[in-house]
């Protein structure tokens, strides 16, 4: 139906179109060059008005029409059944409703489900109707409207712009949107989880095990919320990513920016893109595949116990993906350094090693911080990777070789499979993805200023 | 008259040598810094590349047993092929390719076919019903431990214990092998089916689809969207707080954590709007948030780029702004927003977190039939590979990864090709 709905709009807009034209034609005959717009401008005036409000209008009925028949068939149910059930009862009912409406019978359902069945297939017919109807009724009034006003003196161009200037101010709104949405979602969620578990427990707590079945009463007493072990392994698991990346990155880009010829760049560059843009999932596999199995050879050759999924492996590979962003964060920074100084100091006689250690560098050092903390914060908001090679167990540990945990590993464990919106299980992955969110966000805008900053200073 | 002037170096002496020498010393050691570190990171990308291409290979080849099939007319009517006792049909084939086993023995036999060898006979007839009454050779995939053997990762040599087939199984594969019926060949099944619990009947086709169907919803949304936003942005918006805040807005959007996205997705599109579980829609919408800011940046460099005398003179001849934005200047615009487009949708295609949490890592047995119905996508399916246990899953994930890397080159090139021959240098 959705589709019937805006295959119409856009024949209807397609005629619009066609019939605006003719009248701007028309009026071109009439009174000649006294016409105020094109015929292609009376066109798209009547056009756009038939076809933009209509559309958002159906895109708005059906992004709510599920939503209100689940309201008005939770209404409609006894009393009895829904008075005091918890939202989770609910939505078990409400799906129960839709199974049984859509044919697929496991146990015999209750009067009450069948009847509610019964109820929910025809307010959804009756809601397609309508949600047709009203598109195509807004889309046809629309039509009427914007004809109406089209006269050789109108101003069909000017209007037609208007419109599509709040068209992309409509787009640049929804930037600010997502944002929003991310804020609330995560926000609203993380309260009602700080409603059950305490944030002090949350933010303090050692000890860290959602998996539990936890009653009402057991939550403040088993503390099995406390993230401090999962923030330790993100920032261990980071740390290691930075160790392997920030070395390589940098030299890479030194050598790039102050030794390489041409030919070279010509390959080393794209070569460092391409590790770029390998999927994160593939960087997962590889420390599943090859990283950890070399680790723990490498350590039990040694006579060191190294755990399976160890931390020193699940970082090492995530050093290689952060490596081409070091390296090209860093060979932006150097070469924003003016040629002047360059050149000054390789005047005077330095060497090639010393302009760049002793005059490039402390030159670009905040650009190639404020890479260095961007990189961080892509590797602490690192998703693929840790899931797949480390750890879920949240041990409180510094050891590279044990396994550990990270937030975002957490975050896709406690959510995977069904979700309920109540166990505090669900509840605390939104917890911790606000406190991801936060972190990187504070990371990113502290290095963006630093970069900004130092950019302005050379400017 | 000036300390300069008086104070006299002996460049030539051995002092000043052994300087020079320690600082060239310096020199050369930065170089070979710089070269180890760009050796050790190509070498990494090396050992990448050449294990997923060394583990994935064995993922594009079947090992396919050659199985005699008696298509008996009493079993199997010609005019209802999806009910015929095909069981039968196969067991007796089984009997024959065996002759001389029976009881547990020829049970144990049969194993070396594919579980679900009587489903492909039955879509064999469905396919082509003159085979009813006919004996012809059916090529059915090898189950997972005879693939392994027949592809040489079981060790023949391994002393029995150590091994997954014993050499009783061992010794029947290799009469298959002296009877000539043992073939390896293309395995189109990565391309055309869809996920199995069967490694040798495992295929993408499920998760091509459905990253098809993300993406496009993906590319409706965001291009658009970006590119609307990017134009206002760029040539409307007066300079003020309101488009700064958009400005630091987007920017910062662009670093957010994919599994934010993620979040967000499940929060508001599963939790407060109810759409479904595992649809490509809901994972295209969650693509379209995060590929809109890069979008948007690529959009604004690629306006910027187009020179402002392009704008006065449209302006001089009497267009109006909206007029010079569409007729002149976003056509010029138009190869850098493609290729932006392309890459943007090429990270949207690899990006798997997001995708997790909104449930498209489901078992998913059929290749979705729209956008509403359950599916997976690529990167979720080598995620859900490489989390199964049997050692088939091992080379067809190397070999999802190949195929999904050979999307994103094949996308890449395109962008690389566009911008080499389109974009101008004013």
């Amino acid at each position: 139906m959705a589709g019937y709905a805006f295959l119409a709009i856009a024949v209807l807009s397609i005629v619009a179109y066609f019939i605006g034209q003719s009248a701007g034609r028309r009026f071109q005959a009439q009174v000649g060059r006294e016409v105020h717009s094109l015929p292609v401008y009376h066109g798209a005036f009547v056009a756009v008005w038939v076809g933009i409000p209509a559309l958002i209008l159906v895109l708005l009925w059906l992004l709510l029409q599920g939503m209100v028949i689940n309201q008005l068939l939770l209404a409609s149910l006894p009393d009895d059944m829904t008075n005091g059930v918890s939202s989770a009862r609910l939505s078990l009912l409400l799906s129960e409703i839709h199974n049984v409406a859509a044919g697929r019978i496991f146990t015999e359902p209750s009067p009450a489900i069948v009847e509610a069945a019964e109820r929910y297939a025809v307010w959804e017919r009756i809601a397609r109707w309508a949600m047709l109807v009203v598109g195509l009724s807004a889309a046809i009034v629309a039509l009427f409207v914007a004809r109406s006003r089209l006269a050789p003196r109108f101003r069909a161009r000017n209007g037609f712009e208007l419109f599509v200037s709040g068209l992309m101010i409509a787009c640049s709104v929804a930037a600010i949107l997502v944002t929003i949405g991310i804020v609330a979602s995560l926000v609203f969620e993380a309260m009602r989880f700080f409603a059950i578990v305490p944030p002090t427990e949350f933010f303090f707590g050692l000890n860290w095990e959602p998996q539990m079945p936890i009653r009402a009463d057991q939550v403040a007493g088993a503390g099995a919320f406390g993230a401090i072990p999962i923030f330790v392994g993100t920032l261990l698991i980071a740390f290691i990513a930075m160790l392997v990346a920030t070395p390589i990155g940098l030299f890479a880009a030194i050598y790039l920016v102050e030794y390489a010829d041409s030919r070279v760049r010509n390959v080393v560059k794209p070569l460092l893109e391409i590790l770029a843009g390998i999927p994160t999932v593939v960087y997962g596999f590889f420390a599943v595949l090859t990283v950890a199995p070399a680790v723990r050879e490498a350590g039990s050759a040694m006579g060191i116990a190294v755990s399976p999924n160890s931390a020193l492996a699940a970082g090492g590979v995530m050093g290689i993906m952060i490596l081409p962003f070091i390296s090209s964060l860093s060979d932006d920074a150097l070469k924003a350094v003016p040629r002047a100084m360059r050149d000054g100091a390789l005047a005077l006689g330095a060497t090639r090693a010393e302009t760049m250690m002793q005059v490039l560098l402390p030159a670009a050092l905040p650009g190639i911080v404020g890479g260095i903390l961007l990189a961080a914060s892509r590797a602490i908001g690192e998703t693929m990777i840790v899931v797949m090679a480390a750890g879920l167990m949240a041990t409180l540990t510094l050891n590279p070789l044990d396994s550990v945990t990270t937030v975002t590993v957490q975050i896709v464990t406690l959510l995977i499979g069904d979700t309920e919106f109540d166990s505090p299980k669900t509840l605390a992955a939104f917890a911790l993805g606000l406190v991801l969110f936060v972190v990187t966000l504070s990371l990113n805008i502290v290095a963006l200023k630093i970069v900004q900053r130092y950019r302005e200073s050379y400017e | 008259m000036s300390s300069i002037a008086d104070r006299t170096h002996d460049w030539s002496g051995e002092a000043a040598a052994a300087r020079r020498r320690r600082r060239y010393a310096a020199d050369r050691r930065l170089r070979i810094y710089g070269m180890s570190a760009i050796g050790i990171a190509i070498l990494l990308l090396g050992i990448l590349v050449t294990t997923l291409v060394f583990t994935g290979y064995r993922g594009f080849i079947q090992t396919t047993i050659s199985l005699p099939v008696t298509f008996d007319a009493e079993l199997v009517d010609a005019r209802s092929p999806t009910e015929g006792n095909y069981r039968e049909i196969l067991s007796r084939s089984i009997e024959q390719l065996f002759p001389g086993l029976e009881g547990p023995a020829l049970r144990r036999a049969g194993q070396i076919l594919t579980n679900n060898a009587q489903f492909l006979l039955r879509s064999a007839v469905y396919d082509d019903p003159t085979l009813v009454g006919r004996t012809v050779d059916v090529a059915i995939p090898a189950s997972d431990p005879y693939d392994q053997l027949n592809k040489g990762i079981i060790d023949r040599d391994l002393p029995e214990n150590r091994r997954r087939l014993n050499d009783e199984q061992i010794s029947l594969f290799e009469q298959l092998e002296e009877d000539g019926r043992v073939e390896t060949r293309f395995n189109w099944g990565l391309f055309f089916n869809a996920d199995s619990r069967f490694p040798e009947l495992a295929g993408l086709a499920g998760a091509i689809v459905g990253s098809f169907f993300a993406l496009l919803v993906c590319f409706l949304i965001s291009v658009p969207m970006g590119v609307g936003a990017a134009v206002y942005l760029e040539e409307f918006a007066p300079k003020n707080r309101w488009t700064e805040l958009v400005e630091v807005n987007i920017n910062n959007l662009a670093a957010v954590p994919s599994i934010v996205f993620g979040l967000l997705g499940l929060a508001v599109f599963l939790g407060w709007f109810g759409m479904p579980r595992s649809a490509p829609l809901v994972g295209g919408l969650v693509l379209s948030l995060m590929t809109l800011p890069t979008i948007i940046i690529v959009t604004r460099a690629s306006l910027k780029a187009v020179p402002p005398s392009i704008r006065e003179a449209a302006l001089g001849v009497g267009a109006s702004r909206h007029e010079v934005i569409m007729h002149h200047v976003l056509p010029l615009a138009l190869p850098g927003i493609l290729t932006g487009t392309i890459i943007g949708l090429a990270q949207a295609l690899g990006e798997t977190a997001p995708l997790l949490l909104i449930g498209m890592n489901a078992f998913i047995t059929s290749p979705p039939g729209g956008l509403l119905s359950s599916s997976t996508a690529l990167p979720t399916q080598i995620f859900i590979w490489a989390d199964s246990p049997e050692r088939g899953f091992v080379a067809l994930t190397s070999a999802g990864i190949l195929v999904l890397l050979g999307f994103l080159i094949v996308m890449n090139g395109i962008a690389i090709f566009l911008r080499q021959r389109l974009e101008k240098s004013w």
